[in-house]
Formats: C-alpha cells, structure tokens, sequence
C-alpha cells in the first residue's frame, strides 16, 4: 500500500486543483497564501531562533535594548566550540549514533522475517500476528518504562548501551513490520509463484526477489526506526547514568542545564547539532519519509 | 531478476531442510523467532511485570511484596495523582483538537495548486522529524520569564508592558505546554492528511461545482465523508501519543508550578524512578491503560466504518 498512493497522485498531479483558475489571485492570497506564510513562519521560527541563538555572543543574548534579538552582530562559534571541546557532547553523538544504527538494523531484520513470514507465508495463525503486531506498535513507551527498568537492573545491563539497543526494538520491530508487510503485499505474488516453479527455496525467494523489490520500502523503514531511535528521550533517561553513556537529547537536558546559570547558548548549539543529523538524513529522503509516514497509518 | 529463470538454482539441501522449506508452518514460526522473542521478551512480559509491580511495594534496590490493591487505594485518595488526570484530559483534549483544526486547514492549504509545493511539504514536517527534546529545548528559551522572544516582541507592539510568565503561572503553563505540543504535532496531522486528501479524485468536486455546491458544502459534502476514516486513524495515534506524552513536560516544567502541568506519565516517573517507589509509579502507568484502550477500540471502530465504507471488502 505505501507505494499506491504516492503512483495514485502522481497519476493526478496534473490534474489537481483543476478549478483553481476559477478563483481571483487577491482571494487566493487571502485564503491561500497567507494563512500558508503565518504556518509556515510559526513552524520554523524555533529553529531560526534556535540558531541564531547557537551563534550569538554572551553579552548580545540577553541584551535586547542595544541589540536587535532577530539578528546577531558579531557572530561567534564560542558555543560550538565550549561544545565540543568543554563538555561529552561528542560521546554522547557518538552513542546516540551506534545506539541507533545497531537498534535499527536488528529491527530492520527481525522486522523483514516477520513481514514476510506474515504476508506471503501465511502460516496458520498470520492474520491474529499481523494484529498482534499492530497492537504492540500501540503500547507507548511512558508505561513499558518502569517495569523495563527493573528487567534491565535484574539483566545487569543498567547504564550500557545494550540496555537502549535492546529495548528500542519494542517500538521500532512493531512499526517497521507494519510498514514492510504493506510492502510486501505491493510485489505480485506472481513473481514468486514463477521461482517457486523453477525450484526455488523460501530463502531464495526472500533474498533474491523480494528484499531487491522492496530496497524503497527498506530505506523508508530504515531511516524512520533511526530517527525514531535518535529521538528516543524517556528509555534513555532511566536507564542510563553515567555521562559518557548517555544520549544526545538525555546529555544536552542533563548535563547542560547547570541549576543556577543557564547557557542558553550552548544548550541551544547543542540542540542544533543534535537536531541536524535527522534532519540532513530527512532531507535527502524526504519522499521515503512520508510514505512510511502515511503508510504507517493507512492500513 | 534474470538468474531466478536461469536453472543456476541448486537444490541440494538435505531433506530434513527441504521439509521445512515446504512447511508453512514450520518455516513461519522460524521466521517470526527474532521478531517473536524481541517483542515478547521487552514487551509482553514487561507489560505484564508492570501490572504486577502496581500491586507491589517494590523500591529501587529492594523486591517488593504482594500489597493487593494498596497503591492504587493511596493514589484514590491523592489529590495529585487526580490533579495529574484531570491535566493529562485536559491536555490531550485541548492539543488534539487544535492540532487537527490546523492540520486539516494546513493540509487543505497544501493540497492547493502551489509553486514549491513539494519544497512546502518537506519544510512543513520539519518539527516533526527533530527530537522532541531538543525542540523543546527552544521552547524554554522562547518561553524564558526574563528573555521570551514573545514577550520582547508584544511589548515592542504595545500590548503588554511586562514580560509573561510563561511558565511560573499555573494557567500560562499549561497553555504553553499545549502550544508547543500543537506546534510539533500539526505537521503529523498535516502531512497524513494531505496523503488522505491527494487521493480524492478532482472530478468529484467538478461534479459538485456544476451542482452548484458553494465551497463550504464540497468541504462539508465531498471532501470530509471521504477523509473520514483516515481522520479516525489519524487521531487516535495522535490523542494516544499526546496521552502518553512525557519528554515535552520533562523539558519545559517538570510537572510544575504546583503540579499544574503534571501528565500521568511524567507524575509516574517523579514517583516511580525519582522517587524510588517502583511499585506506586507503575500503578499510575497502570492507570493509563483503560484510557489507552478506549482509544484503541475508537480505532478498531474506525476501521470496521472504512470497511462498511468501502462495502465490505478490503
């Protein structure tokens, strides 16, 4: 299903909004234009002020009657460079980044068995699975959290990377084989009935028709369990403790918030460089995205 | 695709295997092993630990024993614990229907005839794909008591004259939260919607047009029967993820001033790892679940219409 409605739009990208020449341009600015400029101002000024912030000496930050706060006169990497050098922060990019690359890929695997072992299997029993797995990927994290931080005390795992690696699978197997079984129900099953004829095995079938098929709906799986993952916050937070185990988002909030001074600027530095890996990896696959996106919630 | 025709597949497994090949069953429970014992060892059993553990008086560093139903006849008598659902409804209530207000009108917007559309788009999820945590980091330093952009900005206007305490006031805090939770929400909302939206076919409206339809009734008539079902699945994952919600108040106010921005996730942290009693803050996480359920069966409901929709095939 994921990659029907992306070809059922593109068939009508022509032809949409075929009626807007009926419509004056002053009433398309009203109706239009404006209420778009005041969403889209709204949704990206946080992270213009983010940066500008990121940049901004100490004495301009907070002095608002010399300085305009929209601009930054004397831009400065003070911040970056207190960041980077002064503080974990690069440990915690480091761990963020191997947490979400190992818990995505044994996601990713476990995921592509069970859609496939769902969808075109069908062993007794795959329906009552495929439900059960769209009910697991409904459990949110906010009540898993205690009780898995008691199994992850008892399993000796408290404060390592393994504890996050293990537990990230909880919601990222849920959606991703949710995701891939509507993949998979895209490729005709035609295809595999021809190599089951010329003697191919299951294992075949998998690794050479199916997996090079569905290489899109692996990126769009693929890249959203690993933001999902780097986004992860509340798992993060109580299971880890010590500071050079910690991830971007626990780091920055933890270790960054001194009680008495705030440096806005690092914090702010913090939360850009940490946003912008997703956000890089988002905009190269900015299609991907939004099929798993919608995928997700159409079935 | 051209080896598969080739006859270059062997089949030289021994006939143990090549059963198991042709065994559906077999081989299906093999394949849903490393899913299976993931999800079950992390999510079932845990799932079932925490509704143990609510009837326990487990502290950090120490098992508990059985207490039946002592910690949920405390939090019966707790006027936080009550303050915290009364916020976690009003909370999800409030930021759900704002955030399909603006999405569904975001989503109309964009399903315009645009220049840029495809650039709009992908500038529109943004706040979405950044962590939750960090956004909400901005949101501190835009909310900041002495230093809100907002404040600096509406007094340069003239309609204040000091600065808002966004986040000491019982009633600001709770506005802001759910400001900032819309603010990341909308584009999820948005951007499912457009999807739903692209795939209503333009003659439809041309039919309703030569019928004379004035916009409000192609909107009220054509557009919103046919996004119906998708609306329902869309809300329920956004009312189940703002119910649950818990980095976003972690960040901004810790549940504070006085407990008015305090969620049934976040309350059941401060008690349960914060606070050391394991067993009380899984019973507040306990309590979510018929919340959680009822949902879920909006959902379930949800799907059953598209099915009767779509005269009974899917």
């Amino acid at each position: 299903m994921s990659s029907l409605p992306s070809a059922i739009t593109q068939g009508l990208d022509g032809d949409e909004g075929g009626m807007t020449y009926l419509q004056r341009l002053p009433r398309r600015v009203v109706t239009v234009y404006l209420p778009l400029a005041v969403f889209v101002f709204v949704l990206l000024f946080p992270f213009y002020w983010m940066a500008i912030t990121a940049i901004k000496p100490n004495d301009e930050l907070t002095d608002y009657q010399n300085f305009s706060p929209f601009w930054v006169v004397r831009p400065t990497f003070d911040h970056i460079r207190y960041l980077m050098l002064e503080t974990s922060y690069p440990g915690w990019l480091l761990n963020t980044i191997l947490i979400s690359v190992a818990a995505t890929i044994l996601s990713l695997i476990a995921s592509v068995f069970a859609a496939y072992a769902i969808e075109r299997l069908r062993f007794q029993g795959a329906r009552v699975t495929g439900l059960a797995i769209f009910l697991a990927y409904l459990v949110p994290p906010s009540i898993l959290f205690i009780p898995l931080a008691v199994m992850v005390f008892n399993l000796g795992l408290y404060d390592t990377r393994f504890a996050l690696i293990l537990t990230y699978p909880t919601f990222l197997v849920p959606f991703c084989t949710w995701l891939l079984m509507g993949y998979f129900r895209s490729i005709p099953y035609e295809l595999e009935e021809c190599a089951l004829i010329d003697g191919a095995n299951r294992w075949q079938i998998l690794t050479k028709i199916v997996l090079p098929l569905s290489i899109p709906g692996l990126i769009s799986a693929g890249i959203f369990a690993f933001t999902l993952s780097w986004n992860e916050f509340i798992y993060a937070l109580t299971f880890i403790q010590s500071s050079e185990n910690k991830t971007v988002p626990v780091g920055v909030l933890t270790e960054l918030v001194r009680s008495d001074v705030y440096e806005w600027g690092a914090l702010m530095a913090g939360a850009l460089i940490g946003s912008l890996p997703v956000v890089i990896l988002y905009s190269f696959f900015v299609e991907h995205y939004v099929s798993s996106m919608t995928g997700a919630v159409k079935e | 695709m051209t080896d598969v025709t080739s006859p270059a597949l062997r089949h030289d497994d021994s006939s143990l295997l090549r059963s198991l090949h042709n065994s559906r069953g077999a081989l299906g429970f093999l394949f849903m092993l490393p899913a299976a014992i993931l999800l079950l060892l992390f999510l079932t059993y845990p799932l079932g630990l925490g509704v143990w553990l609510g009837f326990t008086d487990e502290r950090i560093g120490r098992s508990g024993v059985f207490i039946g139903l002592e910690n949920y006849a405390y939090l019966w008598d707790d006027n936080v614990f009550w303050l915290a659902v009364f916020n976690t409804l009003l909370y999800t209530s409030v930021a759900s229907v704002l955030k399909f207000g603006l999405g569904l009108w975001l989503a109309l917007i964009l399903n315009e005839r645009l220049p840029f559309k495809a650039f709009f788009r992908a500038i529109v999820l943004l706040p979405w794909v950044v962590p939750t945590v960090l956004s909400a980091i901005a949101f501190w330093w835009i909310f900041d008591a002495q230093f809100s952009i907002i404040s600096w900005a509406l007094e340069r206007i003239g309609l204040i004259d000091t600065p808002i305490n966004f986040l000491g006031d019982p009633t600001n805090a709770r506005a802001s939260v759910i400001a900032a939770n819309v603010w990341r929400g909308i584009p999820f909302v948005a951007i499912t919607l457009l999807a739903g939206l692209q795939t209503i076919s333009p003659s439809l409206y041309e039919a309703a047009t030569l019928d004379g339809a004035t916009p409000w009734q192609r909107f009220r008539f054509v557009t919103f029967p046919l996004l119906t079902p998708i609306i329902a699945i869309v809300m329920t994952f956004s009312v189940l993820f703002t119910f649950t919600d818990f980095q976003l108040i972690y960040v901004l106010t810790r549940g504070g001033p006085v407990n008015a921005t305090h969620l049934m996730a976040t309350l059941s942290f401060q008690r349960g790892i914060s606070g050391g009693n394991l067993g009380e803050g899984a019973a507040i996480a306990v309590a979510m679940i018929p919340f959680l359920m009822a949902a879920i069966l909006f959902s379930y409901f949800g799907l059953q219409r598209r099915r009767w929709q779509q005269g009974g095939s899917d």
